[in-house]
């Protein structure tokens, strides 16, 4: 046993070294989040309005007001029964405009801070205000005072949860490839190290190098945008530790015993697109079928998000995001049992 | 006799449309090194590969004291692959302390470095030393464990002379220390100069087995003398053995070479020009398949 601790600090120690010592590869993993970041912070100060705009309508008179709205140009109508669930998704920029359609007067909410909202207003409301039938009393404004979060708190987490996961899954899967390739993998088979020894200090190793990459980002990030955790910093750490494991343990089972990189580079991005696009990691997927959102169940990566979400933005605490957790270590045991199995050191 | 440290029988590597290896079986006595010689192609990387279970076999029997190869077998082994890479972003030294601490059984790790001659590169980058460092690297590596059986596959090709004189050098100094060595060259002054055992290796079969001595004694008994053109043919007639002229010379195939010169210089035949071949294992390779090892 000591023995195999031991092989497993050697292939630990010596990853890690590699990877600290390939200044390129470092830098580039710590700036690229903080270039996207900025970016982003620098596009939604601005007026720039991006495309379709999704409106909830909620309230008794739901009937009459869905096909009026529907008929607008680049406008998706998500119907909401409950007027409090409603203004939770408004808060969560799940939608872009809330319509309560009480009898008289109709009002409606927006998120003051929502780059979208402005632009909800211009593209529903200002134009059912100029339609002549039926003749709409003025709406009420809403904001959602106190309980909005930024949209830029709402994308971090996902920013993060999304560098996360394109760290772990390709640069576990690149390197165990490429030492097949060159025949790394083919000198160790020769010594007493077993498959699992070496698999896990590569996930050991990534990990320890994710924390340190994640907590860099982190820090930077809550020091130059100001962002919160209002909820459990232990929840977001397993959250965080959880993830990165899965997605590791994803890049394992995917280079178990491929041969060449632009195979593993396809697989993975087969992989991690969808992931990028079904997970909200940019935009909610609030008014898209239900199929859809339930497929992103099955994604790590919405898991991660939506749990960090709710800690970072909503105060949750490890109860609340048990369920996430659960899937995280489930999919990583799965993975990884997977790709030990399939396991390679040579090309056949 | 002593129970073999290795014992391969009928051993067989096929690939789809090709046998590489077609039923190799050789015994190795322990202390010895045994080569395995032949052409590139020859199936000697496939045969050795299979021996150290790095490459999977269609059929065959290894044995490795007797008994089939255990967990025991890796600790007790060493290995130098004819091209493999290093982790990357190591120095020497941090390379052979990462592999040291694989092994149960641990060699000195000073007495490899001197061995190796590797004392002036510890510090550098394992990517950025020459191909000869590379390989006394790899030949290293290939001795952390202080292994009773060592395979080298090709270890001095692509090697400059100088470096295969001193890589030779410290193989040599292995077998010293008792240990047995098994390993595969095209080159036939290399499996001459190390190996106490010789299996001729081609077309995935092992053609014969012996000493580098009693294979040429088997195969090519004959010393050739070569005599310049300007020497009339007819100073040559006559003699017990046959004299062959060619472009280059005559040349007289002979058993003895004393006897031979003795009636030459009975003649009284000039032979400042005259050149003596012995038979090597290139000859036995040539009388063996009918091509020279290079090709």
């Amino acid at each position: 046993m000591k023995k195999r601790l031991e092989r497993f600090w050697s292939l630990f120690y010596a990853r890690n070294m590699e990877f600290l010592r390939d200044r390129s590869s470092l830098a580039w993993s710590m700036l690229f989040p903080f270039f996207l970041l900025v970016g982003f912070s620098f596009t939604f100060s601005r007026d720039k309005p991006p495309e379709a705009v999704t409106i909830g309508i909620t309230g008794p008179q739901i009937q009459v007001w869905q096909p009026r709205i529907a008929a607008l140009p680049q406008v998706k109508v998500v119907i909401l029964n409950d007027a409090d669930e409603a203004r939770d998704k408004l808060a969560h920029h799940k939608l872009d405009l809330l319509l309560i359609t009480q009898p008289q007067p109709p009002a409606y909410y927006v998120s003051e801070t929502a780059p979208k909202g402005y632009q909800a207003e211009v593209m529903v409301i200002r134009l059912l205000e100029a339609q002549p039938q039926p003749p709409p009393s003025l709406f009420v404004r809403k904001t959602l005072q106190g309980t909005e979060v930024p949209y830029l708190d709402w994308f971090f987490p996902g920013l993060l949860g999304m560098n996360i996961m394109f760290g772990a899954v390709f640069g576990v899967s690149y390197v165990i490839v490429r030492y097949r390739k060159n025949g790394v993998l083919k000198r160790l088979s020769a010594t007493p190290l077993t498959p699992f020894e070496y698999l896990s200090a590569q996930v050991a190793s990534r990990l320890f190098l994710t924390a340190f990459t994640t907590l860099v980002i982190f820090g930077g990030s809550m020091v130059l945008f100001q962002f919160q955790v209002r909820g459990s910093w232990l929840a977001l750490f397993l959250l965080f530790f959880w993830g990165a494991a899965s997605f590791n343990s994803l890049g394992v089972m995917v280079a178990a015993r491929t041969e060449s990189e632009e195979l593993v580079g396809g697989l993975l991005n087969m992989a991690t697109f969808p992931m990028m696009f079904l997970s909200e990691v940019w935009f909610s997927l609030e008014g898209s079928p239900v199929w859809l959102q339930k497929l992103a169940l099955i994604f790590p990566l919405t898991h991660l998000i939506t749990g960090a979400r709710k800690v970072m933005n909503d105060g949750a605490g490890l109860a609340d995001v048990w369920g996430h957790l659960l899937v995280l270590m489930t999919l990583t045991l799965v993975f990884l049992t997977v790709g030990a199995r399939l396991f390679r050191w040579t090309r056949r | 006799m002593t129970q073999p440290i290795l014992e391969v029988v009928d051993l067989v590597k096929q690939y789809p449309g090709l046998r590489a290896v077609d039923g190799v079986s050789f015994a190795i006595r322990p202390g010895i090194c045994f080569g395995l010689l032949g052409p590139n192609g020859a199936g000697k990387t496939t045969t050795i590969e299979m021996i150290e279970d790095t490459l999977d076999k269609t059929s065959g029997e290894v044995l490795y004291k007797g008994q089939p190869r255990s967990q025991r077998f890796r600790e007790e082994v060493g290995i130098q692959f004819q091209s493999t890479q290093l982790l990357q972003y190591l120095t020497v030294e941090e390379t052979l302390k990462t592999f040291h601490r694989l092994y149960t059984r641990q060699a000195n790790l000073d007495d490899i470095i001197s061995t190796c001659q590797l004392q002036d590169i510890l510090k550098r980058d394992n990517r950025k030393i020459s191909g000869g460092q590379k390989q006394r690297l790899l030949l290293a590596l290939a001795l952390l464990n202080e292994p009773e059986l060592i395979f080298l596959d090709e270890p001095t090709t692509g090697m400059d002379p100088q470096a295969r004189r001193n890589l030779w050098d410290i193989v040599e100094r292995i077998k010293t220390k008792g240990k047995t060595v098994i390993l595969t060259t095209h080159y036939m002054d290399e499996a001459q100069i190390l190996c106490d055992d010789i299996a001729v290796m081609d077309q995935g079969k092992i053609l014969t087995t012996g000493t580098p001595r009693e294979l040429i004694q088997r195969y090519c008994p004959h010393i050739t003398l070569q005599l310049p053109l300007t020497l009339p043919a007819e100073a040559l007639t006559d003699l017990p053995w046959p004299v062959e002229t060619r472009p280059s010379g005559h040349e007289l195939h002979v058993t003895d070479a004393k006897e031979a010169l003795k009636m030459l210089l009975a003649r009284d035949i000039d032979l400042s020009n005259i050149s003596i071949h012995s038979p090597n294992l290139e000859d036995v390779f040539l009388v063996l398949t009918g091509r020279s090892l290079r090709e």
